[in-house]
């Protein structure tokens, strides 16, 4: 798998289909800041500021780690569906694909 | 009020070592945090963590590499503010600066470096509409005095270590006490769980689990009266409330410096790469709260940044004399 190709809905319902490579450790969080999508990830990829949160629409992906479990479990308005992306590892796409939207929460 | 050359705010690593390159010449530094400890983030999120990083250690944890600056720092005597947060900033009479924090003290120096990491640690708010307005009349993130709870209806809300301490205490004052939970489990102390779910079944205390705040109901003084809650089953409550307590975690801000009128790009300061200058002069900003093209948010990029920055503020604090640049080799480290 040298690529991988996500279907991106921003905050105002705008989808985008982006193409990123592999092998470079990206997360899904760098991978969309390098992309132009306003993500604060305030905390630069530790899961404790939960502003690089998505919602997973489809696509198979890597389960959630304790850290990440906790700090999702401390928002207020969880979703089941979401995750942080900076957690995320773009070679962890099982597929090479996935559909994500972007959470329009502030935390 | 107390005086010094210059006056860093936060005590991360960064900050600390700005102390050292500002004491190289001879310029005194006093360094305020809103953190009780020095070391920011090493200290507060991950001070077991080893660092690979940092040149001459190929592993050191956090929470050492804390205890190694301090040390480093020591000969220069900085002074702390701790426990403060820095909130007013102030132009006064040639060129200095008067830092105000939250409790009143007041810092005047002749030189600013804002060394504030991810900006400080502030309550995560939900989303409920008419939740500001209400702030202080009735909603609350921080308890300071349970006390003040007394003979009052609280609703808790969250489900983290520190909501199931504070419903733990405020179950003995308050009239009447609900716990509001999204999920149906606690992540959080499993022992603390256990207790606040026998003192739900035994009546002491309303547990809704599962249930999401909805909305706000404010009287006519504008005083909060009633947290409306909906439950999984989508069914509505209206709880009659004095208080609502959203305790769910903390979020880096930038804070009250975003008021300072510094340029800023997303939630970074911007500063030249010559002094680590802001856009305003006399104010510098060094380490994870800075940008600039090329920024790594690097512990070992904010050292650098420290080095250059207190040669900037020697030339702004000196009327742009510029200092003399010696190796610690030859002329060791002077203490101040």
């Amino acid at each position: 798998m040298q690529e991988v190709h996500l279907t991106v809905t921003d905050v105002s319902g705008t989808t985008q289909e982006l193409v990123f490579p592999t092998g470079m450790g990206l997360s899904l969080m760098e991978a969309l800041k390098g992309a132009g999508y306003p993500i604060e990830a305030v905390c630069g990829g530790m899961a404790l500021c939960a502003t690089c949160r998505v919602d997973w629409v489809e696509g198979a992906v890597s389960d959630p780690t304790e850290a990440e479990l906790d700090m999702l479990d401390t928002l207020p308005d969880f979703h089941p569906s979401s995750r942080l992306g900076c957690q995320i590892r773009l070679e962890s796409l099982a597929d090479g694909k996935a559909t994500i939207r972007l959470n329009p929460s502030k935390n | 009020m107390m005086e010094t050359d210059v006056c860093i705010v936060g005590a991360g690593p960064v900050g600390l070592f700005a102390v050292f390159e500002l004491g190289l010449l001879r310029l005194k530094a006093h360094v305020m945090d809103t953190l009780p400890v020095v070391g920011g983030q090493l200290a507060e999120i991950y001070p077991r963590k080893p660092i690979y990083d940092i040149p001459g250690y190929p592993s050191i944890l956090a929470g050492d590499l804390v205890d190694r600056l301090m040390e480093q720092i020591a000969p220069f005597h900085p002074s702390f503010g701790l426990g403060q947060k820095v909130r007013g900033l102030e132009a006064v009479e040639g060129g200095r600066w008067l830092v105000s924090s939250e409790n009143g003290d007041q810092v005047l120096a002749g030189a600013v470096v804002i060394a504030g990491g991810l900006g400080c640690f502030e309550p995560r708010k939900p989303d409920l509409v008419g939740l500001e307005a209400l702030e202080g009349r009735g909603v609350t993130y921080m308890i300071r005095d349970p006390q003040a709870f007394r003979g009052r209806k609280v609703v808790l809300a969250g489900g983290g270590d520190s909501a199931l301490d504070w419903t733990l205490q405020l179950v003995d004052v308050a009239e009447e006490l609900t716990l509001v939970h999204r999920s149906s489990a606690f992540r959080g102390a499993p022992e603390s769980a256990a207790r606040v779910q026998a003192l739900a079944d035994s009546g002491r205390l309303r547990l809704l689990t599962s249930t999401s705040l909805l909305s706000l109901q404010a009287n006519g003084d504008g005083w909060l009266e009633a947290v409306l809650v909906q439950t999984q089953g989508q069914e509505t409550l209206s709880l009659v409330a004095d208080d609502l307590i959203p305790l769910y975690g903390l979020t880096p801000q930038l804070g009250p410096i975003a008021d300072w009128g510094l340029a800023l790009d997303a939630s970074a300061i911007q500063v030249n790469t010559e002094t680590y200058q802001t856009s305003v002069p006399g104010i510098f900003a060094i380490g994870d709260i800075n940008t600039y093209p090329g920024k790594l948010k690097l512990i070992l990029s904010g050292f650098h940044e420290a080095a250059l920055m207190a040669h900037g503020a020697y030339r702004y604090i000196h009327g742009g004399a510029k200092p003399s640049f010696k190796y610690t080799t030859v002329t060791g480290v002077k203490g101040l």
